[in-house]
């Protein structure tokens, strides 16, 4: 255990500094601050002042431990665009999308393991082969795209003229067939206060309403990948020994299955949830950008149209805080669900 | 199998009973599959002679004609079947010339990974020690990123840096990087993997035996050996290069829009949902469906038949 903590402790210090060394090298844009500030015109003597006075003609590792040291005390500078510290800007985003993230989370979860069970007891079935066939196709459609088709039949609907409009029955299937669309598609609307300092959309129907399409989507590429894997899980977990030795015992069949067989199937699940995680806030960045959801992705790209460079490097270094906590969670997680692996990696 | 050597049928003979060609005569999906894929691949070579018009020739394009619908909505005209963009682009031909951007990014970056993962999964599997703990760290730093979001990273660090013209400009060769470099630890672990299971191998140790260089082993005995595992990966990654690109090009770190991709034409047909013309961007996407799903159940199919030891995980 402390062997374990102490490896992952030394991969956390590994990757926060590969990833400050990034940040320390773009956070002037890769340009000469000096030049930039002072202009063309400027003497020798003006920009070997000013260089002494930023600091800049020290030696870089000394420059380095500066950005360091800031960094440990959660100082990035201020934005160039908000004027105001990075890192506040940062959290003034983040909740929308730890909203979006936990909403899609939810469905998934709440989706993914009865129909990635159902799929692996009746295989056979005309509806399991049907959504394993969804699935397949699902892992093929991007993010975005899916997106936008739930915009396009939701938001803004589709008014089908198929059938001849001069009969009466051509008006009803036509009328059938429409999608009145309406359903809030851009932005937050206005989310709720809670208890003084939570904004919310879980608190209100047209807060949820505004979360629905956005956690929808961000769920259906979740979705697939979660119903193979578990579907897959399910399968293997099925033909073991002891599970044939409980079906053999008479154990009631849904116990069979919700309780002895699910749990070791959630095992590869909670490691590729922990693998996800990176997945997902790539994905996050995609459905913000369709959906304009003010969260902490689209704060991101909009820096980067702006070159914000100090929030640039914060939103990299909260990011890359991030992955390590949850990978490490994901970790401790897996060793409480299964008590036969040892955290130096293999199971005994 | 049979061993006539000098004789111009062998290869042909050895393709004919091979266990490959008796699956995909078994495999009806995979057939379909794979004449989609040809299929698509010979519409792609022959764009610039099948398409109705060349999206990158300025003087084809006219401004009045923006924004017509695919031939089965009323108001379409016969020379645009798919119905034109928001710029009076031909929206069929500009598809067809997308995707081909979008191929060859995939491969060219498929490439990229696939070199760079193998020579370092080699290096790692064979040498051992201090080599292999330091690549695989390495490598498993940059997969808890997600190889995405690392791609993303990189490309807004460069745009960043180096501004939007030079991206443009460069787009093709600095996506290919990108993504390239971003997904080299799938190839590394994986090669990896069957290197350690081949290295103990009888073969291995008479080649060590009768004196070859390492070097020689490591290519001439051992790549051979683990060549249906990247195989199998290397569909999948296609499918993901092309994907990873899309994402890209839709935040804007990609492809421009005069010369786009799949994905920067899906981006840049977005802005045009919400004015009822969908199929700027809806027509597109199904394209790169299509694409990344044929691509996908070849690789599932090549999985089953080859049945190579993926890294799993």
């Amino acid at each position: 255990m402390i062997f374990f903590l102490m490896r992952r402790l030394l991969q956390a210090v590994a990757v926060m500094f590969v990833i400050s060394v990034i940040g320390f090298a773009i956070q002037d844009g890769l340009g000469d601050p000096v030049r930039q500030l002072l202009g063309p015109t400027a003497t020798d003597a003006e920009s070997t002042a000013l260089r002494h006075s930023l600091g800049l003609d020290r030696p870089l590792w000394m420059q380095y431990l500066d950005f360091a040291g800031d960094a440990v005390k959660l100082n990035f500078g201020d934005s160039y665009f908000f004027h105001e510290p990075a890192l506040d800007v940062i959290a003034r985003y983040l909740p929308a999308t730890l909203e979006l993230v936990a909403a899609s989370a939810m469905i998934t979860l709440l989706l993914s393991v009865p129909v990635g069970i159902f799929c692996a007891i009746r295989p056979r079935s005309w509806l399991s082969r049907g959504l394993m066939g969804l699935s397949l196709i699902g892992i093929s459609v991007p993010v975005f795209l899916s997106a936008m088709v739930l915009i396009q039949l939701f938001s803004i609907g589709i008014q089908v003229t198929l059938f001849p409009t001069g009969t009466g029955w051509g008006q009803w299937l036509n009328q059938l067939l429409s999608i009145q669309g309406g359903m809030p598609a851009y932005g937050r609307g206005n989310p709720v206060h809670v208890w003084g300092v939570w904004y919310t959309n879980f608190a209100s129907w047209q807060g949820l309403l505004y979360l629905l399409l956005p956690a929808l989507s961000l769920a259906f590429v979740m979705l697939p990948l979660f119903v193979r894997l578990i579907h897959a899980e399910m399968l293997e977990v099925l033909e073991s020994d002891y599970v044939k030795y409980a079906r053999a015992r008479g154990l009631r069949p849904s116990r069979i299955y919700f309780l002895h067989a699910l749990k070791n199937t959630l095992l590869p699940v909670v490691t590729l949830g922990g693998v996800q995680i990176g997945t997902l806030v790539a994905y996050t960045l995609l459905t913000e950008t369709v959906f304009q959801w003010p969260g902490a992705g689209l704060m991101f790209l909009d820096a980067i149209e702006r070159a914000d460079m100090p929030l640039i490097v914060a939103y990299l270094m909260v990011v890359g805080l991030i992955f390590v906590v949850t990978n490490t969670l994901v970790d401790l997680l897996y060793r409480g669900l299964n008590p036969r692996v040892t955290l130096s990696g293999r199971a005994a | 199998m049979s061993f006539e050597n000098g004789s111009p049928s062998t290869a042909w003979r050895r393709f004919r009973d091979s266990y490959f060609l008796y699956r995909l005569q078994r495999d009806r999906r995979a057939q379909i599959c794979l004449l989609l894929f040809g299929l698509l691949m010979i519409g792609l070579l022959l764009t610039p002679w099948i398409a109705p018009s060349n999206p990158y020739d300025l003087a084809q394009i006219n401004l009045l004609d923006s924004e017509l619908p695919p031939f089965w909505i009323a108001g379409s005209e016969p020379g645009h079947p798919l119905g034109t963009d928001a710029q009076g682009r031909d929206l069929l031909s500009t598809m067809l010339y997308g995707a081909r951007v979008s191929l060859a990014i995939g491969f060219g970056a498929v490439l990229v990974q696939s070199l760079l993962g193998t020579v370092l999964g080699l290096l790692a599997g064979y040498r051992g020690g201090v080599v292999d703990a330091l690549l695989m760290r390495l490598a498993d730093i940059q997969l808890s990123f997600s190889t995405l979001m690392m791609a993303i990273v990189v490309g807004a660090v460069v745009k960043a840096a180096f501004g939007g013209a030079f991206y443009g400009d460069y787009g093709v060769a600095i996506l290919i990087t990108i993504i390239g470099l971003s997904e080299w630890p799938q190839y590394a672990r994986t090669v990896r993997a069957s290197v350690l299971a081949e290295k103990r191998k009888e073969y291995v140790e008479a080649a060590r035996v009768l004196g070859f260089s390492s070097y020689r082993i490591m290519w001439r005995h051992i790549l051979p050996n683990t060549l249906s595992p990247i195989l199998v990966l290397s569909t999948v990654q296609i499918a993901n290069a092309i994907m990873a690109e899309a994402a890209l090009s839709f935040l804007g770190l990609g492809m421009p829009e005069t010369k786009p991709s799949l994905g920067s034409l899906i981006k840049s047909g977005f802005d045009y949902l919400q004015s009822g013309s969908w199929w700027i961007t809806l027509l597109p996407g199904l394209f790169l469906v299509l694409l990344v799903l044929v691509v996908n159940l070849l690789g599932d199919w090549l999985r089953d038949t080859m049945n190579p030891r993926l890294y799993k995980g």
